[in-house]
C-alpha cells in the first residue's frame, strides 16, 4: 500500500463560519495503480489533491505515504517528501518562463544537490522519455501547449518518484495533445509509476484503470464501466 | 549556491533598467564615499610628506625656550652655556639605533648684514653647514659645485645658495660666480642647491599649515669653518638627523635631543633642546582636514540608507511578481532555507554590483577632483573592498524581509495565481 487516506477532514474557515470541504475521506492506493479523481467543479478534488501531494495539511484524519505518517512530519521533511516521491503536474504547467526546457526539468535536482553535469544527463534522458529531444533549449514561450506539459511531466518524473499528481493536465489542451499526454501517462504507469489524475471529462477518466468521484466533499467509488 | 548567483545575474540582466535604477542610490552613496575617502587619504599623505621633510625622514632638533623655537638674529641673542657640538657628542648621536644621518649647523635668521651690490638682501636666513648636511637633509647641487675639503681647510669665502635665495636675489644673472657681502665681508657663489623631492601644497584652508609652508627668502650657505669670519666661534647648533624609517622619526629626535641636552650646562635652564614633532604636527592637520570630510560621509551614508530602502521595494515587487515561481519551486521540493538564499542572493549580488559600479565611479570622480581642483587624491584599497562588502551588507539586511516572505508563502496560494 503506497498511499492510505483515512477519514480526511477538511475545513476552511471564513470569517465566522467553517466550512467543511472534505467530509471522511478515505482512499487506499496500491502501488502502480492508475487511479482518476472525478467531481464536479467546487467539490474538493484540488483540496484533496493538496493533501496528497503534503502541501496541505487536513484538518483531521489519518494520512501514510509510502509508509510514512505524513502528518507528524515538520515542513523540511515535508519539502522532502515533495522532492523525492511526488511529482506534481499543473493544469496550466508551472514552468519558469525564462528558463530552457531543460532547466525546467533539472529544477527538482538541484534542490536534490545533483552535480550540475549529471543535473543536464539527467534532464535530457527525462525529455527524451517524453519525446522531446529536439526541444531541450527552447524556453516555454516557443512550445505548444501539449509540449508545454510534457516538459512538465518529463520535470515530474526527472527525480523518480513513486506517485504522479496531476491536477487536470489536460484542462487546458486541445484533444490531439491531451491524448499525447494520456500516452505518456499510461507509459509511466506500465513502467510502475502510480497515476493519480484528477479531471472532469469521463473520457480522459476512462484511460485510468480505477475510477473515484467526488460530489460535496464525499468521496465514493465508481463501480464498473465509466460512462462515456 | 552558485547556481543561485548564476541564476540572480540572469534575473538582473533580464531587468536591465529596473536593476540599474535600484543600484543607483547604492552606486551614488558609495562612489560619494570612495571619493571622499580618496580625497581624505590624499591629503592626509600630501600633509605627511610635506611635514617629513620631503619624505626624507628628517627630523629637526633645534633649540627652544619657553616652548617656542629659539632664533638667533644676532650676537646679542646667543644663550649661555649651550657649546658646540662636539665630535664626539655627534659620534654618540651617530650611533643611535633610529638615525641615519647627522648633520650640525649655525644659522641666522634675517640677519641685516647681506649685501649684494651694495643692495641689502633682506629675510634669507644664513647656515654655516658641515659636509654632511646636503646628504642629510635631501638637497643636491644642481648647478655650479659642493663646498670641498679644501673650503673647509682653507677657511674659504664661498656660499651655496638654494633655489629660492638665488630667485630672490638674483632675477636676470647666473648667480655662480657672483659675491656678496655678509657682515662686510665678500663671500663668491659657488653653487645652487634645491630639495630632491618637492611636493606643492594644496590644503589651502588650513592655516597651520600654511604658516608653515611660507617659507622665507631662502637660504644661503657657507662651510661652518668660515663661519666664525663673520660670526663667533662656540655658537650653539642646532642638529638634524635622518632616522633610519618613519616610524623610527619619533625615537631618533627624543633620543638626540637627550644627549645634546645632556651637553648643556646646568646653569642654562630656559633653552633646552627639542626635536620637531612632525609626526604629530601631522596628525594635527590631519584630524582638522579630516574633520570636515568626515561629515560629509555621513551624508553620502544617507543616500545608501534610500538604495536599501529602493532595494527592499523593488524585491518585495520581484517577490509578489513570482509568486507562482514560488509556489511550484516547493511544491517540487525547495526548502524554505533554498527560497530564502535565492533572494537574499539576489538582493546581495545586485547591491554588491551596485557597489562595485560605485567603488569605480568614485575613483572616477576622485581622478575628476584631482583634475580639476588639484586636490590630492590617494585610492585606498582596502576602503574599496569594505566598500563593496558593505554594498553586499545592505543587500542582505535589506533584502532579508522580502526574502522571508517569499520563503513563508504558502505554495497553495502561491499555485492558485495564474
Ligand atoms: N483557501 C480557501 N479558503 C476558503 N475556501 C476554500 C479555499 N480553498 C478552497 N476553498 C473552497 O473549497 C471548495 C473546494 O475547492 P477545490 O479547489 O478543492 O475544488 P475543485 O474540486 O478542485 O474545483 P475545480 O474543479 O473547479 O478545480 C470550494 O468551495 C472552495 O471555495
Ligand atoms: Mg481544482
Amino acid at each position: 500500500m503506497i498511499l492510505k487516506l483515512d477519514h480526511i477532514y477538511k475545513d476552511y474557515i471564513q470569517g465566522k463560519m467553517t466550512v467543511p470541504v472534505l467530509k471522511d475521506v478515505s482512499l487506499h492506493v496500491e502501488q502502480g495503480e492508475y487511479v482518476a479523481i472525478m467531481g464536479p467543479s467546487g467539490s474538493g478534488k484540488s483540496t484533496l489533491m493538496n493533501i496528497v501531494g503534503c502541501l496541505d495539511r487536513p484538518t483531521s484524519g489519518e494520512y501514510e505515504l509510502a509508509g510514512k505518517n505524513i502528518l507528524k512530519l515538520n515542513d523540511k521533511l515535508l519539502a522532502d517528501v515533495r522532492l523525492n516521491s511526488i511529482g506534481f503536474v499543473f493544469q496550466n504547467f508551472q514552468l519558469l518562463p525564462r528558463m530552457s526546457a531543460l532547466d525546467n526539468v533539472a529544477l527538482p535536482l538541484i534542490y536534490a544537490g545533483v552535480r550540475k553535469k549529471v543535473r543536464r544527463e539527467k534532464a535530457r534522458e527525462a525529455l527524451i522519455r517524453v519525446g522531446l529531444e529536439e526541444r531541450v533549449s527552447f524556453t516555454p514561450s516557443q512550445l505548444s501547449g501539449g509540449q508545454k506539459q510534457r516538459v512538465a511531466i518529463a520535470r515530474a518524473m526527472v527525480n523518480r518518484p513513486d506517485i504522479l499528481l496531476a491536477d487536470e493536465p489536460t484542462g487546458a489542451l486541445d484533444s490531439k495533445s491531451s491524448k499525447q499526454v494520456m500516452e505518456l501517462f499510461q507509459k509511466l504507469n506500465d513502467e510502475g509509476v502510480t497515476v493519480i489524475m484528477i479531471t472532469h471529462d469521463s473520457g480522459i477518466a476512462g484511460h485510468a484503470k480505477r475510477v473515484v468521484t467526488i460530489f460535496d466533499g464525499e468521496l465514493s467509488e465508481q463501480k464498473g464501466e465509466v460512462a462515456q | 549556491m552558485l547556481e543561485n548567483v548564476r541564476l540572480s545575474f540572469q534575473g538582473i540582466w533580464s531587468h536591465k533598467m529596473r536593476s540599474f535604477l535600484t543600484m543607483l542610490g547604492i552606486i551614488i552613496g558609495i562612489a560619494s564615499i570612495i571619493s571622499i575617502v580618496s580625497t581624505i587619504k590624499g591629503t592626509n599623505e600630501e600633509i605627511k610628506n610635506n611635514l617629513i621633510g620631503s619624505g626624507n625622514n628628517t627630523v629637526e632638533v633645534v633649540l627652544y625656550q619657553n616652548g617656542y623655537t629659539y632664533t638667533i638674529y644676532s650676537e646679542s641673542d646667543i644663550p649661555h652655556g649651550i657649546r658646540e657640538v662636539t665630535d664626539e657628542v655627534r659620534e654618540q648621536i651617530r650611533d643611535l639605533e633610529s638615525v641615519e644621518n647627522v648633520t650640525c649647523y649655525n644659522e641666522r635668521r634675517n640677519t641685516d648684514s647681506i649685501f649684494y651690490l651694495n643692495n641689502e638682501v633682506n629675510g634669507v636666513s644664513i647656515r654655516g653647514i658641515d659636509t654632511d648636511y646636503f646628504s642629510t637633509t635631501g638637497y643636491t647641487v644642481h648647478r655650479g659645485r659642493n663646498f670641498i675639503e679644501d673650503d673647509y681647510k682653507k677657511f674659504r669665502k664661498v656660499l651655496i645658495l638654494d633655489q629660492t635665495a638665488a630667485d630672490t636675489m638674483f632675477q636676470n644673472e647666473d648667480p655662480i660666480g657672483k659675491t656678496i657681502e655678509i657682515s662686510k665681508v665678500p663671500f663668491t657663489i659657488i653653487g645652487i642647491v634645491d630639495a630632491v623631492k618637492k611636493f606643492t601644497p594644496t590644503i589651502s584652508t588650513v592655516q597651520d599649515y600654511y604658516s608653515y609652508m611660507s617659507e622665507d627668502s631662502g637660504t644661503i650657505y657657507m662651510p661652518k669653518a668660515s663661519w666664525p669670519i663673520v660670526y663667533s666661534y662656540d655658537e650653539p647648533e642646532n642638529v638634524i638627523v635622518r632616522a633610519a624609517s618613519v616610524d623610527d622619526m619619533e625615537n631618533a629626535g627624543r633620543q638626540t635631543a637627550d644627549i645634546l641636552n645632556k651637553t648643556i650646562s646646568p646653569t642654562q635652564t630656559e633653552t633646552k633642546y627639542k626635536a620637531d614633532d612632525v609626526l604629530e604636527r601631522a596628525q594635527r592637520l590631519q584630524d582638522l582636514s579630516s574633520a570636515t570630510n568626515n561629515q560629509l560621509i555621513w551624508i553620502a551614508s544617507i543616500s545608501l540608507l534610500v538604495g536599501g530602502i529602493g532595494v527592499m521595494n523593488i524585491m518585495l515587487v520581484s517577490v509578489t511578481e513570482r509568486t507562482s515561481e514560488i509556489g511550484l519551486k516547493k511544491a517540487i521540493g525547495a526548502q524554505k532555507g533554498s527560497i530564502l538564499g535565492q533572494f537574499l542572493t539576489e538582493a546581495a549580488v545586485l547591491t554588491s554590483i551596485g557597489g562595485i559600479i560605485g567603488v569605480a565611479s568614485g575613483i572616477g570622480m576622485a581622478q575628476i577632483i584631482n583634475k580639476v581642483s588639484g586636490v590630492a587624491v590617494s585610492i585606498s584599497v582596502p576602503a574599496s573592498a569594505v566598500a563593496v562588502l558593505f554594498s553586499m551588507l545592505i543587500g542582505i539586511i535589506f533584502g532579508l524581509l522580502p526574502s522571508v516572505k517569499a520563503a513563508n508563502l504558502d505554495p497553495i496560494e502561491a499555485l492558485r495565481r495564474e
